[in-house]
């Protein structure tokens, strides 16, 4: 029987928000293929979180596990996915279109001589025939892709897709032999500088607000800060005001930074270059606000307020405030 | 130090894209192009890397015969030599597209092979890791420093968890990542010699497609445009919106 092979990424003992998502498209594929779904965690004590990985639906939870694994590096889960693709023998492969997942996509093909459909956000099978679509162009266009569903990875990009609900179901969980001996040694870790908190990567969050050259000035951030904060949000900054060393690189939204799908994007003085839409086009639902009314940023807005974000941030705060009282 | 850096000729950043008439191309009428952003950052950094300490910077291209164009920059920016596999393919898929490169690579010695995190058309990100894979060398992807010296290059990334430094045992790959390198213009004197620098061409195989490109279409359209007010006597009515409307407060 066919099988599909979902890739559940894990960090610090947790699954990652992206694995549900993972494994509800997974179970869709399994059934329309007529295949069982396996589940797949690669790491060092990833044992532990069987029992909720397999509450989500897989037929079975296959776990790579070895103390070398226990941050990640290409080639150690490379080997370690190739380990789990010739016990488990899938004809799809599901992973994360995310930091890691990317990477270990593109190994595993190479690998393991196995075609890529990367970052789709609309796959389906039929037919023994795969279709996905996925974004171009930065988002400018998208491409319908085709591909027999056998020996195929797809990564699907984080924040699109619906995640599985928790069952009570407990599939049989079985762990994967693999020899690591050799592996690794030409990339070691020397640093690891964790960002402030445990702050969400931009593109899991469900909320962001970024801001722009609007702003004026890195001293007036905290306006950014104070509207993230009411909404739950993790911030996000256009190019210009990167470029101009009011934010970190790793906050940038757009076609050189990053791409972002969340269900609420809040604008704030963003004129909405191209480049920048490339990156939330997106989004669920785009809030804009600006002084200039024509701003290209409120073509894409589905609401917008023209105003001066040093007026309109600190009244919206306070009327989200009020919602929580 | 021996770099080459693996390149591609794509569509300004910019630029509009409208779909072909046989709607599974794009119409590149007046399409300006470029080299892909992150492929001219990893450009600039091994062109850095030259000038602090010798060596010679080597520039591959997978592409249709304009691209001669984008490789020629490339020279003019600072590149020595370049390879230009010629393809008339529109649609690659990526593991046949990093076979191509892997191909052409294998017989050559070099320190550092560079690319892009990920091409402005195709947006794969994945083709630097699997010819790397393909090649057996050790890889960094989204490294936004680099340094290298004695065999060994250190590396600053971008992870999710935070930065990374990370020691890497040479030959190896790496990706670029937004603040590697801002690229340079080409000078005057620079435009003038890379007329007489050497362009190496092979042409690329025909390869049977993994992948099928079924058709393109423009992005799902958005019903934006809706102002909601002016200033703050709007907000009331915005917050009103995201609740019962949009309901995602
Ligand atoms: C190859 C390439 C790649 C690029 N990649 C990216 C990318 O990844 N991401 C990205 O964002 N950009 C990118 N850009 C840059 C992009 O073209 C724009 O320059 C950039 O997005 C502009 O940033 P901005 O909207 O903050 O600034 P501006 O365009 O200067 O817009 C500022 C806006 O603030 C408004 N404003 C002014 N005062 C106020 C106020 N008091 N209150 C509210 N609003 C106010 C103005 O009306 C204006 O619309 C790229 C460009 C190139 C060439
Ligand atoms: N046709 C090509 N020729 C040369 N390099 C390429 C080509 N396609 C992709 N690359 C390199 O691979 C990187 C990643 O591309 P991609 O996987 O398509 O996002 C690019 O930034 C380039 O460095």
């Amino acid at each position: 029987m066919a099988t599909v092979l979902a890739y559940l990424e894990t960090s610090q003992g947790k699954l990652k928000k992206s694995a549900p998502e993972v494994l509800a498209q997974g179970r869709r594929l399994a059934d329309s293929l007529g295949a069982t779904l396996d589940a797949l965690m690669i790491g060092k004590g990833v044992a532990a979180l069987a029992a909720q990985a397999g509450s989500y639906g897989p037929d079975r939870v296959l776990h790579v596990e070895h103390d070398a694994l226990d941050a990640f590096t290409l080639e150690g889960y490379v080997k370690a996915a190739q380990a789990a693709v010739q016990h488990s023998r899938p004809s799809v492969v599901l992973v994360a279109a995310s930091v890691v997942g990317k990477d270990l996509a593109a190994g595993l093909c190479a690998a393991e001589g196995l075609s890529l459909l990367a970052d789709v956000v609309a796959v389906s099978a039929e037919g023994g025939k795969l279709t996905v679509r996925k974004p171009v162009f930065a988002g400018k266009a998208t491409a319908v892709l085709s591909a027999a569903a056998e020996r195929v990875v797809v990564t699907l990009r984080p924040n699109v897709f619906e995640a599985a609900e928790p069952t009570g179901a407990s599939p049989p969980a079985e762990v994967v032999q693999v020899a690591l001996d050799g592996v690794g040694g030409r990339t070691r870790l020397v640093e690891l500088r964790a960002k402030e908190s445990e702050k969400l990567d931009l593109t899991e969050a469900d909320i962001i607000v970024s801001g722009g050259r609007g702003l004026k000035g890195p001293e007036h951030w905290h306006l950014i800060d104070s509207l993230a904060e009411a909404l739950g949000a993790v911030k996000g900054a256009s190019r210009a005001v990167v470029d101009a060393g009011w934010r970190p690189h790793d906050e940038q939204v757009g076609q050189t930074g990053k791409t972002v799908s969340p269900k609420l994007y809040v604008a704030v003085g963003i004129s909405g270059a191209i480049q920048h839409l490339a990156g939330m086009r997106t989004s669920k639902c785009i809030v804009a606000i600006n002084t200039d009314a024509e701003a290209p940023i409120f073509k894409v807005a589905d609401f917008g307020i023209v105003g001066d974000a040093a007026k309109v941030v600190p009244a919206l705060v306070e009327e989200l405030n009020k919602l929580k009282e | 130090m021996d770099i080459i850096v693996c390149m591609k000729r794509v569509p300004d950043s910019a630029a509009r894209i409208q779909i072909g008439g046989d709607g599974r191309s794009i119409d590149s009428a007046g399409l300006e192009h470029i080299i892909s952003p992150y492929d001219e950052m990893a450009l600039e950094r091994a062109l850095q890397i030259k000038e602090e300490q010798g060596g010679t910077v080597t520039v591959v291209c997978l592409g249709a015969a304009e691209a001669a164009k984008e490789i020629r920059q490339a020279l003019a920016m600072g590149a020595d030599q370049a390879l230009h596999i010629k393809s008339d393919v529109g649609y690659r898929d990526p593991l046949t597209t990093a076979r191509i490169l892997a191909d052409h690579l294998k017989g050559r010695t070099f320190d550092m092979l560079l690319f892009g995190k990920q091409s402005i058309d195709a947006d794969n990100s994945a083709i630097g890791v699997m010819v790397a894979t393909l090649l057996d060398l050790p890889a960094v992807s989204l490294v936004t420093k680099l340094d290298a010296a004695d065999g060994k290059a250190t590396v600053e990334r971008e992870a999710e968890a935070g930065a990374e430094v990370i020691e890497v045992a040479l030959p190896a790959v790496f990706t670029a990542q937004r603040g590697l390198a801002e690229p340079r213009y080409p000078s005057i004197k620079g435009i003038m010699q890379a007329k007489k620098k050497p362009i190496e061409e092979a042409q690329a195989p025909e390869e049977a497609a993994l992948i099928t490109l079924e058709a393109l279409e423009p992005p799902p359209a958005r019903t934006g445009g809706r102002i909601v007010g002016e200033g703050v006597e709007a907000v009331p009515e915005l917050v009103r919106l995201l609740r019962s409307e949009a309901k995602v407060l």
